[in-house]
């Protein structure tokens, strides 16, 4: 019998972490996959998943600092990543693999995927852009595979990705402009949106995250 | 494009919905998380408990409502009704909530605002304004479920939750509400045009015409509790009228193909 699938979501009081973890055990159920959920701070077992999810909600530099305030987290998913386990990031999670953030002063990210993250202008439009938006695919990609016509996910933020490379953008949205909603680079990639809020588009995304066989380490 | 939130509140008290009617799938029309599935697959984009418990011996009963319910689905979940410290939005994030409204508790002490923001982000932090009308053009902020006056305006008070951090605001016409007779159409177009903040416009639907108002007042979300438990519209006839008035909905995603 083949081992179940661990999944690592990372907890560093950044997040619903409770509902990313249950998205993913019911991803796995509905693909058929044995995993194992766990929410964790604990650097040995980021080391040790098959998977790795980190959500993040609130502010870039609060969640950076976070991360940071745990001993050996932020390295564990550093090392992991580049030993080459499956990451993704949602929200405030995807940001950080961006090169830095401003929000609440300027902050480094992972600097995994080119840019910045700035607050958005989205001109005549409300802010934080909140509710569904419809997620244009860039490319064909494993994680996107299966999405449906016309899928949406669940956005609830002010500051974007700017200033990044076309390479990485799997989806973006339309929010008084183009705005990256999926990043992808390596076995790394994020979400600007809740996949775990998404339904069955999120749901999807998640499952593909399961299966996903990327070949190359960021 | 982002699109028009069509959300379903339900009332909750002691764990069990008010008012629920017994629509043909349920086992038990009293159960908040049997409704809520309803409406998840019905293809709403939100939901909302409105706790309305009124023993303090009682009030957790909700959190087990938001936990059942976080287990079973994948949407926004927006928890109000007795929100007065940063430990019970906790207690409501934790067990599934993704955003709490807070309501009287604010009223009494703005500080909260900035606390429950500084504490769990903005994204979570819903304020919850009751408003009556008390001249042209201008509104009173009323708590308690609109039984007592604060004597602050609510247009004023939109804008100062919205400097303390709130993500959003729920603005609910007391004048209207329960009566059917449309959205206050003018309390919306003066508070969306205070905050840039989202705003939902709850009280006072009675024909899907109202939904169409309500956006065009500026609301992006959209709330209403009897026209659906009532089973008088469904949501695909919300999102229906609303798309013949040229505006955006969210077509219900595709069942998750394995």
């Amino acid at each position: 019998m083949t081992q179940p699938l661990s999944i690592a979501v990372v907890d560093y009081e950044g997040g619903n972490l409770a509902s990313a973890a249950r998205a993913a055990l019911r991803a796995a159920e509905l693909s058929g996959i044995a995993a194992d959920v766990v929410i964790t701070n604990e650097p040995t077992a980021v080391l040790q998943a098959d998977r790795i999810i980190l959500p993040g909600q609130g502010a870039f530099a609060d969640c950076a600092r976070g991360l940071e305030a745990i001993p050996g987290l932020k390295d564990s998913i550093l090392t992991a990543t580049s030993n080459g386990t499956p990451f993704l990031g949602i929200c405030v999670g995807m940001q950080l693999m961006a090169e830095r953030g401003r929000e609440h002063g300027v902050t480094e990210g992972f600097g995994w995927i080119p840019g910045e993250i700035t607050l958005m202008e989205a001109t005549g439009l409300r802010l934080p852009q909140m509710g569904w938006n419809e997620l244009e695919l860039q490319t064909q990609h494993p994680l996107t595979q299966g999405l449906g016509k016309a899928p949406h996910g669940y956005f609830v933020h002010s500051y974007a990705l700017q200033n990044t490379v076309p390479d990485v953008l799997l989806a973006t949205t339309d929010y008084g402009g183009s705005v990256p909603a999926i990043v992808c680079k390596g076995n790394v990639a994020g979400t600007q949106f809740h996949v775990e809020k998404s339904q069955t588009v999120g749901l999807r995304i998640l499952a593909n995250f399961l299966t996903w066989d990327p070949k190359a380490p960021v | 494009m982002l699109k028009l939130r069509v959300i379903p509140c339900l009332d909750v008290k002691n764990g069990r919905v008010v008012k629920g009617v017994n629509f043909v799938s349920l086992r038990d029309a009293g159960d908040p998380v049997e409704q809520a599935a309803v409406y998840d697959a019905a293809g709403a984009d939100e939901l909302t408990f409105l706790d309305i418990t009124a023993s303090h011996e009682n009030r957790d009963t909700i959190l087990d409502v938001v936990s059942k319910t976080a287990e079973k689905i994948f949407l926004p979940l927006t928890v109000g009704g007795g929100v007065r410290t940063t430990d019970d939005m906790r207690r409501l994030l934790l067990a599934g909530a993704d955003k709490c409204a807070m309501n009287s508790a604010a009223v009494s002490r703005p500080e909260l605002v900035n606390e429950a923001a500084n504490k769990f982000g903005s994204q979570c932090v819903v304020v919850a304004i009751d408003a009556r009308q008390t001249a042209p053009g201008k509104w009173e902020v009323f708590t308690h479920g609109g039984r007592t006056p604060t004597g602050q305006d609510a247009i004023d008070w939109c804008r100062e939750v919205a400097a303390r951090g709130a993500g959003e605001i729920l603005l609910t016409s007391m004048d209207r509400d329960g009566t059917g007779s449309g959205f206050d159409l003018d309390l919306l177009k003066a508070a969306t045009q205070a905050v840039r903040l989202p705003i939902v416009a709850s009280g006072g639907v009675g024909k899907l015409e109202h939904f169409v108002e309500g956006a065009k007042a500026g609301a992006t979300g959209l709330l209403a509790a009897s026209v659906f438990h009532f089973g008088q519209f469904t949501i695909p006839q919300v999102k229906a009228a609303l798309s013949a008035a040229g505006l955006p909905v969210r077509p219900s995603p595709a069942p998750f193909a394995g």
